[in-house]
């Protein structure tokens, strides 16, 4: 059990009560996931894209995840609405958001970062599964947060393998 | 930082009933027992224990006094075989330092079960720089400790065995008596320790019956104040003192006794074990009412531990699946419930509880497990109260994790 003390702040305190933009989306252009629930975070990210025009019309959540993560992820689908793809892609960075939220304790950084690479896996998907070319200011090399994302997806694999085969499952 | 926490209390203003099942990890004294404590500070046998004066002649009298109780109430054979320790932490790290540096010349093997207090881990794992090395038993999905690894895992070369007498996450009331007999028929010189923490006061307990050498329990853990706790030591068994300083009362232990937290840990012992059978008879159905109700009122979840008479009668452990711990343990502090969750999402290196995971558990269930120990001052109405908020905290959060994670 955690000794770390976790004073989050009213503004992750307000979204964690009152989370925006939850739910599953029935109609939306690109659905991303990011985190794995053996470690505890996992978030689904539903995009909505006017594909005329680029532009983010919608943007929605859900997370298995602590306040950190579901308040980041719900701060993110606020910022993102009417951005083009383009500009979330460019603006829309970890450091952006934590600044946005008002900081979160340094131990919660693998917790809120998954909201930002589920963002950024979401507008790759979109261009991977529409078959369209890489505009120029999409990176084929992943993002910082992508890259965080693969981790901590990476770590939980570990973990999994880590665990006893040997026990007894309980109903 | 700071500021932050008074904003976060600031959102429980408007709660207008409060219960306390954190007892894991502190606890609420009753007023009885700082009633006890208080006069310890300034009115009388404030002296040092070890001093020719009436105060301090006056502590040595109280805490022989506590000696005495403390022992009756562990068990042991005489007051000697008893040494205060400023807590369970503290009492296991001499457990295991003291004996394993006192036999280094007879091995340098220890053995543990998989779901040791973390205390324990880290203490055992530490040993390694001074070259000993420690062997985990395994335990099953109930909790309880393989004998037959364990007696494999002995031989002429282990020192120190220490197996908890129950365990403190999910509540199992491990075979102590028998584990001893196997450890002692395999190597005779192999020194057996306790930690008895989450036994004391909810089931017998006889260290002379049980057989161990050494055993720890902690005052926090019966409603006591924190910051002091007991170390058996059996008469006859050395161990290499680990703390130097000026001898009082107790040659393990260096330093000035603490009179006032030594009444209150002896105090709470004393209502502890005064009507210990109707105490544990409301233990029992409180955690009872707890967890029927829960089972009533939501779906998808995992007892953890055992049932019945081989758990220990405060202990209720749940997993809650589709729900992560953190998120929740939070929710519900804003209803005025305070509880502790398995939960690993407040680490970098993402460990959920140890102990779920050795009985078995699956990590999502860890994550979503919540640990909650009743006390005997806890009420009916306390219970009726979790069970009104505690459905609607769970939905919520479950609600925020929707289809995420669901395959």
């Amino acid at each position: 059990m955690s000794r770390i003390p976790l004073p989050y702040n009213p503004k992750v305190m307000d979204l964690f009560r009152n989370p925006k933009n939850l739910g599953k989306m029935e109609d939306a252009t690109v659905v991303a996931v990011a985190g794995n629930p053996a470690c505890g975070d996992m978030i689904t990210f539903y995009l909505k894209i006017n594909e005329q025009t680029q532009v983010i019309e919608k943007a929605q959540f859900e997370s298995y995840g602590c306040a950190a993560n579901i308040a980041t992820s719900s701060i993110v689908t606020e910022m993102i609405k009417g951005l083009t793809l383009e500009k979330a892609w460019i603006d829309i960075t970890w450091k952006k958001v934590t600044d946005e939220i008002g900081g979160l304790p340094s131990v919660k950084f693998h917790c809120g970062v998954l909201a930002v690479g589920a963002l950024k896996r979401a507008i790759r998907l979109y261009f991977d599964q529409k078959s369209i070319a890489y505009p120029s200011w999409l990176s084929k090399e992943h993002t910082f947060e992508e890259k965080q994302a693969l981790e901590e997806e990476e770590l939980a694999k570990t973990l999994s393998k880590r665990m006893k085969p040997e026990a007894e499952k309980q109903q | 930082m700071v500021e932050n926490v008074k904003e976060l209390l600031k959102l429980h203003e408007s709660i207008t009933h409060e219960v306390y099942l954190d007892n894991e990890n502190s606890t609420i004294v009753p007023q009885e027992v700082l009633d006890a404590m208080l006069p310890y500070y300034n009115k009388k046998a404030y002296g040092n224990p070890t001093l020719t004066h009436k105060p301090g002649w006056e502590a040595f009298e109280t805490i022989m006094g506590c000696f005495g109780k403390i022992s009756k109430y562990m068990g042991a054979k005489n007051l000697e075989e008893i040494t205060f320790t400023p807590s369970e932490t503290e009492a296991n790290n001499l457990a295991i330092m003291a004996s394993c540096f006192a036999q280094k010349d007879k091995g340098k093997k220890i053995v543990i079960s998989e779901i040791e207090p973390i205390n324990v881990l880290q203490v055992t794992e530490m040993m390694s720089k001074f070259g000993f090395s420690t062997t985990k038993i395994p335990v099953n999905s109930e909790g309880f400790i393989n004998l037959e690894k364990l007696k494999e895992a002995i031989d002429s070369q282990t020192v120190l065995v220490s197996i908890a007498a129950v365990n403190n996450e999910v509540g199992t009331i491990q075979p102590i008596k028998e584990a001893v007999d196997i450890v002692k028929t395999k190597n005779p010189n192999t020194l057996f320790h306790t930690d008895a923490s989450d036994a004391y006061g909810r089931i017998p307990l006889n260290v002379q019956q049980l057989g161990v050498d050494m055993a720890t329990v902690s005052s926090f853990k019966i409603q006591g104040p924190r910051g002091i706790g007991a170390f058996y030591l059996k008469e006859g068994v050395n161990l290499e003192r680990i703390l130097e300083g000026p001898i009082g009362t107790q040659k393990l232990w260096p330093g000035v006794e603490n009179t006032p937290l030594i009444v209150g840990f002896t105090k709470a012992s004393e209502l502890a074990f005064t009507d210990f059978e109707a105490n544990v008879a409301k233990l029992r159905g409180l955690r009872d009412k707890l967890v029927d109700g829960i089972f009533n009122e939501l779906t998808d979840l995992r007892f953890n531990g055992p049932k019945g008479d081989k758990r220990s009668p405060d202990n209720a452990n749940i997993s809650i699946l589709r729900c992560e711990g953190e998120a929740l343990t939070i929710e519900l502090s804003l209803k005025g419930v305070y509880v502790s969750s398995g939960s690993a999402c407040s680490r970098r290196l993402l460990q959920p509880s140890h102990v779920l995971i050795a009985i078995g558990r699956i990590f999502e269930e860890a994550h979503g497990s919540i640990l909650m120990k009743v006390t005997r001052s806890h009420t009916e109405d306390d219970i009726s109260y979790v069970l009104d908020v505690l459905p609607s905290a769970v939905n919520r959060i479950r609600g925020i994790v929707g289809s995420t994670g669901v395959h």
